[in-house]
């Protein structure tokens, strides 16, 4: 394989770890909770578009507009009916709980559809390709991948910058105590980052599933590519988290060339490495309070 | 304005507040002094109804009245939009938003995006130091600049009763002074209520219409500054001014607080 190719292709797989980081940064930065039930979360949604294509033969969009709905709604459910209730919780049984949440999603999964591998397939091929400058083959799939990516960064740039509530809901993660003070529902805020966060990974898992095969646990792997993508990023960072996503998936994708057999470990490697160097991650900023 | 009557605040099983009554009214600046531990900021977040995530039932005893009006059972945020503003202690602003983010945070519960405007002048006309600032992080600037930056955040949502918990706290003498002429000021032109929670004992009998003192949970004094100044205990034991005449002085140390 050319050194193009293995670029254009880590660039993508990248973009996609970038993007389903963001669901898990989206949530840290505002409540720090850490969402280690964001890939099922993302998964059940995924198997939400695959039972409305397959059982009741919607059009794609429909189908995935009808999903995005619902991982909103998931999205709100789970910070309403796990998180919420927990007053006070320290980060150890917040972890508990969104562990919780995934092994809960996991196993209603497995009911609801079966363990096993289905058919899933998406409008965008892998097949169909372009090479717009020569010796650079692009897939169609690795252009909706960049294109989607962009879209979303710059809307959560807008976002968190121009809107109020975006504003907010940056206010809430540094001043929670503060924040209500104003007069901002911060319960409605979380709920609010919990939904959108639950709506990127959907977007991101159903990119995803044209590179693995749809069964319930086939987000496992990216979700741990994502998060380690997240920390190298800093877990705070939006743009960090989408640099991070590159690295994990250009390293993966070179030395997954070089070396087939140590394919899935490099990125944790490099991982490690990178935290030991600068435990806060690579685009972390950190506040010390002043009095 | 706000009527607070017999409010009992509990952390765990240690009683905060004994029952404490107060009222405060429309267009005064009304002090609450006590020292350290006394139950001044507990008193402004029993208000603010900031224990709500501890336990549902605070005050647990007790009502709060704010315009006629029964807040003691409210969310925050609905008490902020009836017109109450809170400046909590050591500033709290938030470090990585800007300046005029943190001020707009301010009217997040406000519509009325030309009202807004108004408002965000009249900050800067009070704050002239927040304008040339404006787009700097919060976190970057000095103490005084951020007790300014949350007075201000305070002001954008409008309020009729302004809650100030220790302006002075950090503060050189000269910037409490100039914060405390801005306060003044806030009071005089914009008609807005004052609540004053102070240690600074003799800044705030200087600029208050009425003063309560606080002291373990308990007000010990209610009265106009004039009368608190000439109290014997207060002038020993806030204002340190000493009154006796021994000889070797230890005199003082025996003598007890004439409070209760």
């Amino acid at each position: 394989m050319p050194f193009e190719q293995l670029l254009i292709e880590g660039l993508a797989m990248g973009a996609c770890y970038g993007l389903f980081g963001l669901a898990v940064v989206i949530i840290y930065k505002t409540s720090e909770v850490m969402n280690f039930a964001a890939g099922e979360m993302a998964m059940f949604s995924t198997f939400i578009v695959f039972h409305l294509l397959t059982f009741y033969h919607c059009p794609f969009w429909v189908a995935l507009l009808a999903a995005i709905v619902f991982a909103a709604l998931l999205g709100i459910l789970v910070q309403y009916f796990f998180l919420r209730p927990a007053k006070n919780p320290t980060l150890l049984s917040l972890i508990v709980i969104t562990l919780g949440v995934e092994m809960l999603l996991m196993g209603f999964a497995s009911w609801k559809w079966g363990a096993e591998q289905q058919e899933f397939s998406l409008p965008i091929s892998y097949m169909v390709t372009y090479e717009p400058i020569k010796g650079f083959i692009i897939s169609q799939w690795a252009l909706a991948v960049f294109i989607i990516a962009a879209v979303v960064m710059v809307f959560l740039y807008f976002f968190f910058n121009r809107t109020s509530l975006g504003t907010a809901m940056r206010a809430t993660q540094q001043n929670k105590h503060a924040a209500k003070i104003m007069g901002i529902n911060t319960d409605r805020v979380f709920a609010f980052s919990w939904a959108f966060s639950s709506v990127i990974g959907l977007i991101a898992a159903v990119l995803l599933t044209a590179k693995t095969i749809l069964d319930p646990q086939f987000m496992m792997e990216p979700f741990l590519k994502a998060f380690a993508a997240a920390v190298l990023g800093g877990l705070m960072s939006i743009p960090g988290v989408l640099i991070g996503g590159a690295i994990m998936g250009l390293l993966e994708n070179f030395f997954g060339y070089a070396w087939p057999v140590w394919k899935p470990i490099t990125a944790f490697i490099v991982i490690v490495l990178v935290l030991c160097v600068r435990p806060s991650g690579l685009f972390a900023k950190h506040w010390v309070k002043k009095v | 304005m706000l009527k607070v009557k017999n409010i009992e605040t509990w952390y765990d099983l240690i009683r905060a507040l004994h029952g404490i009554s107060f009222e405060i009214k429309q267009g005064d600046v009304v002090a609450l002094l006590g020292s350290n531990g006394a139950g001044k900021t507990t008193t402004l977040k029993t208000i603010m109804r900031l224990f709500y995530d501890l336990k549902e039932e605070q005050p647990e005893k007790g009502t709060i009245e704010f315009l006629g009006e029964r807040i003691d059972r409210k969310d925050t945020a609905d008490i902020v939009k009836m017109g109450i503003g809170y400046v909590p202690e050591g500033r709290e602003v938030f470090p990585e938003l800007t300046v005029l983010e943190n001020i707009m945070m301010g009217a997040y519960t406000r519509k009325d995006r030309k009202n807004i405007k108004n408002d965000l002048e009249n900050v800067y006309h009070h704050f002239p130091i927040l304008k040339s600032r404006s787009n700097q992080q919060a976190g970057l600037m000095s103490g005084g600049e951020q007790q300014m930056l949350a007075i201000g955040r305070a002001l954008m949502s409008r309020p009729k009763l302004l809650m100030l918990d220790e302006p002075s706290l950090g503060l050189s003498p000269l910037l409490t002074k100039e914060i405390f002429t801005i306060i003044k000021n806030i009071n005089e032109k914009d008609g807005v209520t004052i609540f004053l929670v102070e240690q600074n004992v003799n800044m705030a009998l200087k600029y208050s219409k009425f003063a309560y003192l606080l002291e373990n949970g308990r007000i010990v004094r209610a009265d106009k500054p004039e009368v608190l100044r000439e109290d014997q205990d207060i002038k020993e034991f806030y204002l340190g001014i000493a009154t006796e005449q021994s000889i070797k002085g230890y005199k003082r140390y025996r003598r007890k607080v004439r409070f209760r």
